[in-house]
């Protein structure tokens, strides 16, 4: 199998960014990590482009439209979109680009604009639903999230502060962050405890916010990265991606089986057998701060009802033994659904590649995990990286 | 490591199918697929691949909705934004890297449940230049039409020959929605739409649903199936915007192409081709893209048609199934539908619409106004 190793990276601000254009958002992700692989459009092979729902940008076909702004003009270019999933999806479709062979060098660009979408982006979840079985429910994404937290929370008996801790550590760790919009250096368990109650157990403070932003990174096949004289070359050593039923009705909402068969084929392809020791950190994915719980558990990274216990005695935090969201993740940063390819894919190259800056994890790491999580509580993609 | 399709389900390809969800469409495709490849799809298929967009299908996040139907619920399943044919380079690279070795590739049509295909496509224009200008966006092919056959020295006689071809051989082809006996004379009186094009030079819609098994060849030789190998693929956009694109020729299959001749090995794709299923969307398509995919010289394209070349009994048949113009428009499935025509074609299963001894044939898809993205890929027999 040939391999791929991911040159360079870039990250927009995360805001309401009125002032841009979907294309501009792309070109300036695209711009940045061009310039941080030190490569040009001549030399890249392939685009490839990663965006959430259409209606956000109220364009169809809007991998089309902002095709320019990656770069695509007369190249192979191609949109992936699973849901929320494609935060890390996208940077499998460039894997299998390279790792095919009919690609030297690709760049991976994610893009959201949510703003756009008046008077609130949750109007465009009302037409995610199966229009005959859940849509005259009309359900709304917080309720279902809500459901799911509160199933995970009465399995296994977690306290609502364990949780609140996760937006707190995140929202944390994003101080520094020069694309954050949530950072807060001083936000403590009893704010998130007491902010306004959205659908119990769900308050404002567990959800990340909707943004604007777009996210790239460049990747290199092992000729590439000779060639160039990449110094520090971050490799994707794994790769998984699994979707569940549509039903999601009709399956226990306490652990996240598709994450866990995600986790298992990255795991499998990296020779990973015991994710715990071999991995030294984490990007789960945050929109919730359960979800970073849930996850860590699907990506087998601690027993089941374990995540909770292991963030209350500081194991998560940036030098604790396994850091999980250093970047300060999507409560942090932000959450411009496909974009977050900064938060999770940017990150471990990154930490891994020593850039971090401020947010660089004080002692030594080898190989991180990411996965983001998508469509109706059902997908799951993740990334093993290391040096 | 070569690639090859063991397994090809077609299923509607009807102007409605009230009776089908488009769950149920794919679902009967998939199956008659994974009958053709004789593969369990909880076993034997390692990945999946769904061609879709949220606008054509009217859901917010369509994506949830692709697992159940073809067999991959709690498997890797992927959405590609783009035609089926993409979804088949999608496949095809999956399978390349080694880590998956049998590959479904899904792409469906359910555009008689669009009450509004008009005013979705006017949201595919740029938001700010071109969407506030109104009017049907077919406008954009009418000056294409015009641009193309101002440059080339084709005429509109040659476009309503590609219309008379097209649903006459149509008429050979069981699954055809709009197979009709008409001629020359029909298509040049009918009425004007988008000036120079006319109503019967824009295909009709319809609901359709096209899955293809792929495989490696050490999988395929497992399977005990003997592949249609996928000697080349090739996918490419020009300028997504109006003002700077390419109007005269089509810029992205000129590329792509180049990219899937190479993937082939070959040099003089008019000789080493022996049929063609390209993009014909509109009439005037089929011949732009004969010429910028190399099969035709520039300018020739019509008087190949005129002198009847592309018939299904001439020197390179093209659009031998119909094309779209016969066989309708299924959006997204069109391109993928074109690689299992040629499949059949090069398997010997086309009926009575089969050529003689053909052994190397391209299917090439455009994704429609007012994009400028298109795939090629170019499929053979062989060991």
């Amino acid at each position: 199998m040939r391999k791929v190793a991911v040159i360079g990276a870039g990250m927009t601000l995360f805001r309401r960014r009125l002032m841009e254009t979907p294309k501009e958002l792309c070109f300036e992700a695209s711009r940045m990590a061009l310039d941080s692989a030190g490569v040009e459009m001549k030399d890249v092979d392939a685009v490839i482009s990663g965006s959430a729902p259409d209606a956000f940008d109220g364009v169809h076909m809007k991998g089309e439209y902002y095709s320019d702004g990656c770069g695509a003009y007369r190249k192979p270019y191609m949109r992936v979109y699973v849901g929320g999933g494609t935060g890390v999806f996208s940077a499998i479709a460039g894997w299998y680009h390279i790792a095919s062979g009919l690609a030297d060098i690709a760049l991976v660009v994610n893009e959201e604009k949510m703003s756009s979408c008046m008077p609130h982006p949750q109007s465009v979840f009302a037409y995610i639903w199966d229009p005959i079985l859940d849509r005259p429910l009309k359900p709304n994404l917080v309720w279902i999230f809500a459901m799911e937290m509160n199933r995970y929370m009465t399995i296994h008996n977690i306290k609502k502060e364990d949780i609140a801790r996760v937006a707190v550590k995140n929202k944390r760790n994003a101080v520094g962050h020069p694309c954050a919009q949530l950072a807060d250096p001083n936000i403590t368990v009893d704010d998130v405890l007491n902010s306004e109650v959205m659908a119990w157990p769900v308050q404002r403070l567990d959800i990340s916010p909707p943004s604007d932003g777009a996210a790239a990174v460049v990747m290199a096949s092992e000729d590439a990265v000779k060639k160039l004289k990449v110094e520090t070359p971050v490799w994707m050593k794994g790769v998984g991606w699994c979707i569940d039923s549509t039903m999601w009705t009709d399956r226990d909402l306490y652990f996240p089986e598709y994450v866990a068969s995600a986790a298992k084929m990255a795991y499998k392809m990296a020779k990973i057998d015991n994710p715990r020791k071999q991995i030294d950190f984490a990007e789960p994915y945050d929109p919730f701060d359960y979800k970073e719980l849930h996850h860590m558990e699907g990506l087998l990274l601690c027993k089941k009802g374990e995540a909770p216990i292991l963030t209350r005695e500081g194991v998560t935090q940036r030098d604790g033994d396994l850091p999980t969201c250093p970047s300060g993740g999507l409560l942090g940063v932000g959450n411009p659904i496909a974009a977050t390819m900064g938060q999770k894919i940017g990150e471990l190259y990154w930490q891994l590649s020593g850039q971090a800056g401020k947010r660089q994890i004080p002692h030594e790491i080898k190989t991180g995990v990411a996965n983001a999580w998508g469509d109706l509580m059902q997908y799951g993609s993740v990334v093993v990286m290391g040096v | 490591m070569k690639v090859g399709i063991i397994g090809i389900g077609i299923a509607g390809f009807r102007t409605s199918t009230p009776e089908y969800s488009w769950k149920e469409l794919t679902y009967e495709a998939a199956s008659r697929a994974y009958h053709d490849a004789g593969v369990d799809p909880r076993k034997d298929v390692k990945a999946f691949v769904t061609c879709a967009e949220d606008y054509w299908e009217g859901f917010g996040i369509f994506d949830e909705f692709t697992p159940d139907q073809v067999g991959g619920a709690l498997r890797p399943v992927c959405t590609v934004c783009g035609d089926g044919m993409h979804g088949l380079a999608t496949a095809f690279m999956q399978i390349k890297t080694g880590l998956v070795d049998v590959v479904a590739v899904e792409a469906h049509s359910k555009i008689s449940d669009l009450l509004t295909y008009e005013g979705v496509v006017q949201h595919a224009l740029d938001p700010i230049w071109n969407k506030p200008l109104r009017g049907h966006p077919f406008y954009v092919a009418g000056m294409e039409m015009n641009a193309f056959l101002r440059a080339s020295g084709n005429n509109e006689k040659q476009c309503a020959a590609v219309v008379e071809k097209n649903r006459n051989n149509a008429l050979k082809n069981g699954i055809a929605a709009y197979g009709s006996p008409l001629d020359l004379n029909d298509v040049l009186t009918s009425e004007k739409m988008f000036d120079p094009l006319k109503k019967l030079e824009i295909s009709g819609l319809a609901d359709g649903a096209v899955v293809i098994v792929l495989a490696s060849d050490t999988a395929a030789r497992k399977l005990k199936r003997k592949p249609i190998w996928v000697k080349g693929v090739g996918w490419a956009n020009d300028s997504p915007s109006l003002e700077t694109r390419e109007w005269t020729q089509a810029k992205y299959a000129e590329l792509a192409a180049k990219m899937a001749y190479k993937l082939a090995n070959i040099r003089n794709p008019r000789s080493a081709i022996d049929f063609a299923e390209v993009d014909d969307r509109f009439a005037y398509k089929e011949l732009q893209h004969l010429e910028s995919l190399g099969l035709a010289k520039k300018g020739e394209a019509g008087k190949m048609t005129a002198r009847g070349d592309t018939q299904i009994d001439g020197k390179f048949p093209v659009n031998a199934s119909g094309g779209s113009l016969g066989c309708g428009d299924v959006v997204e499935a069109s391109g993928l539908h074109r690689v299992a025509e040629v499949a059949l074609q090069l398997r010997g299963d086309a009926g009575k619409r089969q050529l003689d001894g053909v052994k190397t044939g391209l299917a090439q898809c455009w994704r429609g106004i007012p994009s400028t993205s298109g795939a090629v890929a170019i499929l053979g027999v062989g060991p």
